[in-house]
């Protein structure tokens, strides 16, 4: 393509890479299942993570109720309740959770909001839905296997991870390591991509700094799980040797069931290490593009540039940065070197800064603003409150001494649900309201959305909440029952059996949003191309839902910022980035 | 109005949640009060930024919320307004980290004067040890472990022969002796966890941990243990007793030492000692 200064405005390079023409779909196949084109594999991703989660979900109902009713449900005994937990929190922080966040709004927004026709390698990314499917089928094949998944805990600890004594011990964990490495994998071609595609195929004048804070969000958090998957990844292969071959990376001289096994001279903190390399990294990879699409929902639904965009920018940055050097703040009573704990606490509680930053930033977003109080805008607001609840625990858990005495009881469940559980999903609830119409062309139904949001966002509330006061009274966490205790009253438990009941409630509040999702595809009103009246380009293509290629001839052009709304003197409250500054702003755009 | 409202709701409500609940933490029975006061302080720091950010927000819901004509400011950033609230942060992270560190130097640093004993876990029951007359512990090894020999103890240290060893009884504790709790597993990953000393640590087969408390008061304590360790991990239980100064040594006499209970005779056997520290 030759590099033409478009339009004779200043400001705009010529694009960097030539328009390329796509592999178009010649059949049904080639359309909808082996597909190429990054919403295709986005809602695969989406489709498939929800689904996994739907199971994850169930589980979460059966701990409950036996952790509830203790001794009421007869087909729930020890070693089951150790695989629920176990598969739980595996599905809901990485086959969920990772996969939803990058795999799902990663391909669908990214290319759409930097102004690209696809992800730069499109059979890669086609590939990496596959092997992500993979993944999850050898997941849930374990719940099928002779001795059933594994119950080792989702952090799968050597050395009980493979010794009898743990449920799964057989085929489970096997096939759980080989599901991790295929996910890892998969993840690596569609991260891969995102990154390159970040980097390389924006539009013409969609500079770094006026990428939307989503894009922000899901490129660093892919940044870093690059970087932390790895670790996961090795530590897997290294677990599967021990367990296989009887190496004995992670495994020292021990008994198995009474007999000195063949083991020895490993060590089970090595795992550990590796284990938080990657699982501290992963909190944020969840957290980030969470911070990013928030950011985007409050902007749109407020009609108010988001507050302090470089400071935003960066944070995110810092935040992805410094996470890779606290990882052993899950470790203070692991029985590592104890001095580590001046450093990893430190390093930890400087994280509250940038975090608290864009917290601020974002109720400041929300100052003198014209806040539409939609469905998205109330999850937005979910996820504050939520967020920020969760967030300040975390000030309790990475003060080093103070962990010591809260670190494995149900105050550590409390904390992370609230942070990177039900702060996280609200956003995803919330960026599903917000993107639905781009998808599908059709809104989802307002009432059973606002429905929705209450009994979500004031139940997980309710959840979460009380059960931090269980940890401090030094419940522990992963107890199939508490049996008799000196220090845990009867109160307690009938504390344990009211979270019980309004996490069933919860939980089943979830059917009315997918009867939503269902029910809008064919009733929902339709939305048009540009509902939210947003900026960002995704909603600016030329047809909705967009076609393979997205943007019809020609390319976007970029030349402002994704956060023009309510300026002063213009006509809309929002000036869409690819709409040209008017002869009188010239200079100005210019020079910024 | 409503949203604002209950989002308002939402911060009274855990305030008042915080001081009026019945849940708590346990009656502290060791040194570790400190623990309980840099928790307050995190507690007023936290609930403070939690509830003035709740606030504020609702706030907003409430005063800018879509009227007919309302139009949003336009206010890209405002430098000295986010440094200020950046260096407030700052402050506000170090009223919490600094007491935090100095209470972890305390809890890392064992007073000379400390009793060594020791803790051992495995699936899924404790045992414990105390030194003998000589006041030090014995060497021990996962590889000596034979049904007269539970803790695997080194037959070959003097040190070990006088060895108190409790298998599947419970720990007494003197009450204002500091002790540094050695801990031992010979299987999976244990912890040994009792709510009212605060202190706790993961014990790791192939390694000894360790954490230091002096308890204060008298009674009688439940052991847990805090790390997942397989099937019968939430029955993996015993009893710590603080006792006064009397009773405790009452008791400690009628406990067997490592020779009583595996006489010399059995060491023919166990001929092999590599790996044995």
């Amino acid at each position: 393509m030759v590099d033409v200064p478009y339009e004779g405005i200043p400001g705009i390079p010529p694009a960097e890479v030539p328009d390329v023409e796509l592999y178009h779909p010649r059949s049904w196949w080639t359309r909808y299942v082996f597909s190429q084109d990054a919403k295709v594999i986005a809602i695969q991703y989406s489709l498939t993570a929800t689904a996994i989660g739907l199971v994850a979900l169930v589980l979460s109902w059966l701990m409950r109720l036996q952790l509830g009713f203790p001794g009421t449900f007869s087909f729930i005994d020890a070693n089951q309740y150790l695989q629920f937990i176990t598969m739980h929190g595996m599905i809901m922080v990485i086959y969920l959770l990772t996969a939803l966040f990058l795999g799902g709004f990663g391909n669908y927004l990214i290319p759409l909001m930097v102004g690209a026709r696809d992800m730069v390698f499109p059979y890669v990314n086609m590939l990496s839905y596959w092997i992500y499917l993979l993944a999850v089928l050898v997941l849930a094949s374990t719940f099928f296997v002779p001795g059933g998944p594994t119950g080792a805990g989702w952090t799968l600890y050597p050395p009980q991870a493979i010794l009898s004594g743990t449920p799964g011990q057989d085929w489970g964990i096997l096939l759980m390591l080989a599901s991790l490495i295929l996910f890892i994998i998969g993840f690596t071609m569609g991260g891969l991509n995102y990154v390159v595609t970040v980097l390389q195929a924006r539009t013409r004048g969609m500079t770094l700094m006026r990428l939307p804070l989503t894009v922000w969000g899901i490129f660093t958090a892919t940044v870093m799980a690059l970087l932390a998957f790895p670790a996961l990844f090795v530590a897997s292969v290294m677990l599967l040797f021990d367990r296989l071959l009887g190496t004995s990376f992670f495994m020292p001289a021990l008994l198995e069931m009474g007999a000195l096994s063949k083991h020895g001279g490993g060590s089970p903190l090595l795992f550990q290490h590796l284990f938080w390399f990657f699982g501290h990294p992963e909190v944020y990879i969840v957290a980030l593009p969470a911070f990013g699409i928030v950011s985007d929902l409050i902007s749109t639904h407020a009609r108010k540039n988001i507050f302090g965009y470089r400071m935003m920018v960066w944070a995110i940055v810092a935040i992805g940065a410094l996470s890779f050097i606290v990882w052993a703040h899950h470790m203070y009573v692991s029985g590592m070197f104890p001095q580590f704990g001046y450093f990893f606490a430190t390093t930890t509680l400087i994280i509250a800064i940038p975090t608290a930053i864009k917290v601020y930033n974002w109720v400041l977003t929300l100052w003198r603003g014209d806040i539409h109080l939609t469905v998205p805008m109330l999850f937005a607001l979910g996820f504050i409150v939520t967020f920020v609840n969760g967030g300040l625990t975390g000030l309790f858990l990475g003060n080093v001494v103070v962990d010591v005495p809260l670190s494995d009881t149900m105050f550590v469940v409390a904390h992370f649900h609230m942070v990177m559980g039900v702060a996280p999903i609200m956003v995803v609830l919330g960026a599903i309201y917000h993107w639905y119409p781009k998808v599908t062309g059709r809104m989802l139904n307002e009432a059973m959305g606002k429905f929705h949001f209450w009994v979500t966002f004031l139940g997980a509330y309710l959840i979460f909440f009380p059960m931090h006061y269980l940890g401090l009274l030094g419940v522990p966490r992963r107890y199939f029952e508490l049996l008799d205790t000196t220090f845990i009253p009867s109160s307690a438990h009938s504390l344990n059996a009211f979270i019980s009941v309004v996490a069933l409630i919860v939980g089943f509040s979830q059917m009315v949003f997918l009867f939503n999702l269902v029910w809008s595809l064919f009733k929902g009103e339709a939305s048009g191309g540009n509902p939210w009246r947003a900026t960002t380009l995704e909603w600016q293509t030329p047809e909705t839902p967009p076609a393979h290629g997205n943007w019809g001839k020609e390319l976007p052009v970029v030349y402002r910022w994704a956060y023009d709304y309510s300026v002063p003197g213009a006509a809309e409250d929002f000036i869409p980035q690819n709409q040209p500054p008017r002869a009188t702003q010239l200079v100005q755009g210019a020079a910024s | 109005m409503a949203v604002a409202l209950i989002l308002l709701l939402v911060a009274i409500g855990s305030v008042l949640f915080h001081v009026y609940s019945p849940w708590w933490w346990t009656p502290i029975a060791t040194n570790w009060a400190y623990i309980d006061h840099t928790i307050n302080i995190t507690f007023w720091i936290t609930g403070f930024v939690f509830v003035a950010v709740i606030a504020f927000m609702a706030y907003c819901v409430f005063r800018f919320r879509h009227r007919e004509g309302r139009r949003a400011d336009y206010n890209p950033e405002n430098k000295r307004l986010e440094w200020w609230l950046s260096v407030g942060t700052g402050v506000g992270v170090a009223a919490m980290l600094a007491p935090g560190l100095v209470v972890w130097h305390q809890f890392v640093t064992v007073p000379a004067d400390a009793t060594e004993i020791e803790v051992m876990g495995q699936q899924w029951q404790w045992s414990f040890r105390l030194p003998g007359k000589d006041g030090q512990l014995g060497t021990s090894d996962v590889r000596n472990i034979a049904s007269d020999n539970p803790m695997g103890l080194n037959r070959d240290d003097r040190h070990a022969q006088d060895d108190v060893v409790i298998e599947s009884g419970d720990l007494h504790l003197q009450v204002g002796k500091p002790v540094k709790v050695l801990l031992r597993s010979v299987d999976v990953l244990h912890d040994f966890y009792v709510p009212e000393f605060r202190a706790k640590m993961d014990m790791v087969p192939g390694m000894v941990t360790y954490f230091w408390i002096t308890p204060i008061r008298t009674g009688t304590f439940d052991v847990l243990c805090a790390e997942l360790c397989g099937t019968a991990h939430y029955q993996m239980r015993a009893k710590v007793i603080v006792d006064e100064e009397r009773e405790y040594h009452a008791w400690l006499e009628q406990q067997k030492t490592f020779a009583e209970l595996s006489p010399a005779k059995a060491v023919v056997k166990t001929t092999y000692q590599s790996g044995s520290k």
